[in-house]
């Protein structure tokens, strides 16, 4: 139980998905503009992740591996994550309409989201097993709620203050992302 | 070369630099940035994937139907990462272990999808190749940029070639995460302030 523990600290503080393995910046740049899309964003991510890294892990292990075809890893698990979403997309469509309206517009940009392919690919590459792959997808998955909510409550108060013309739009998100991703160094030597 | 192929070849280098102008395919820009070196061997990569792809999405795109041309698109660039990371960890394994897990997501980098979609799948052979031509090359300027940026004040050095001597302490932070958003945020404050100036 221990070892599941330190791996969610690990994957949600100490090696933050966004902010120290730069995985899934796009909609951390793109989504972050008010808390309540950044939380539909995170909630979105955390069920896909965790679905498709099941999913993945029970493919590489029982038909990958044991045929010796570990080179087609990244097209068989891009195709299984993009199946995947629009098949939940689907199934939210049709089993609970409320879910799908507070998800639905962020499932088809998860397809391009490097961060589940990214996790999919280092959970197999660690050789964790099944219960500890869910674990770290999940866990890495609070950690890129976490980030992109502190990050949208700062850009937030980032729209209504006095801003340089040259520092408008990109500049001042990369910088204020510099100041959190320093932040979250504060975090690092508590976990091994 | 007339007026339109020059145009379709120049555009991604500076007019749409996908990295300072468009915003792309953050993810390796941010992660593998840590030396020039580095920087380059992404570049690079994704160059040569870009131009695989556009090619091969370009002669096929009147086979490809219209409702499953993302999925297509996603399984022909998949193919072409897979080829060049194995081509990578044959030739040039120590690039290899540097770029790690951001050579597979080559596959999700928005700019090879978005000129897929936007430029090859309209496009002839020819004028689909000067394309990625063009972006992969101002791809590729850019991370070196940000790439030599982060070296120089992160670690003394550039190409791996020392020229800070021992008692100057660099400033570490900038090979470490936060310096590679302080260090592209500045990049682009003075990209914006030249476009702005002209």
């Amino acid at each position: 139980m221990s070892s599941y523990f330190i791996i969610f600290i690990s994957a949600v503080f100490v090696n933050n998905i966004i902010l120290t393995q730069f995985l899934g910046i796009c909609p951390f740049l793109g989504v972050s503009k008010k808390i309540s899309t950044a939380l539909g964003m995170g909630f979105a991510v955390m069920f896909v992740m965790t679905l498709s890294t099941i999913v993945t892990h029970i493919i590489y292990y029982s038909y990958l591996r044991p045929n010796n075809l570990m080179f087609m890893t990244t097209i068989t698990f891009i195709l299984v994550i993009a199946s995947m979403v629009q098949m939940v997309e689907i199934i939210l469509k049709k089993t609970s309409p409320i879910l799908y309206q507070a998800l639905g517009i962020f499932l088809p940009l998860i397809t391009t989201n490097c961060a589940v392919l990214g996790i999919a690919i280092i959970t197999v590459q660690k050789n964790y097993t099944l219960t500890a792959s869910v674990c770290y997808a999940f866990s890495s998955a609070v950690g890129f709620t976490l980030a992109t909510v502190v990050f949208a409550g700062i850009r937030e108060r980032l729209a209504i203050t006095h801003i340089p013309e040259n520092l408008k739009g990109a500049p001042i998100a990369l910088i204020t992302a510099g100041l959190l991703s320093m932040a979250f160094m504060g975090f690092s030597g508590i976990v091994h | 070369m007339n007026k339109q192929s020059l145009d379709n070849l120049t555009r991604g280098i500076i007019k749409e630099n996908p990295t300072f102008v468009m915003m792309l395919g953050m993810c390796p820009t941010l992660g593998v940035t840590t030396s020039a070196i580095n920087g380059v061997g992404m570049g690079i990569a994704t160059l040569f994937v870009l131009l695989l792809s556009n090619a091969a999405i370009s002669l096929i795109k009147n086979l490809i139907p219209d409702m499953v041309r993302i999925p297509c698109f996603i399984v022909i660039i998949a193919s072409f990462v897979t080829v060049i990371e194995l081509l990578m960890q044959a030739y040039l394994p120590s690039l290899h272990e540097a770029l790690g897990i951001y050579i597979p997501l080559i596959v999700v980098n928005c700019i090879i999808l978005g000129r897929a979609e936007a430029f090859a799948s309209k496009n002839n052979l020819y004028q689909s190749l000067l394309d990625a031509l063009g972006m992969g090359i101002g791809f590729t300027i850019a991370l070196t940029i940000l790439g030599s940026v982060r070296e120089v004040l992160g670690n003394g050095s550039l190409f791996g070639w020392q020229f800070l001597p021992e008692e100057i302490n660099p400033m570490l932070m900038f090979i470490m995460p936060p310096g590679a958003f302080l260090a592209l945020g500045g990049i682009i404050i003075t990209v914006n302030h030249f476009r702005g100036a002209r």
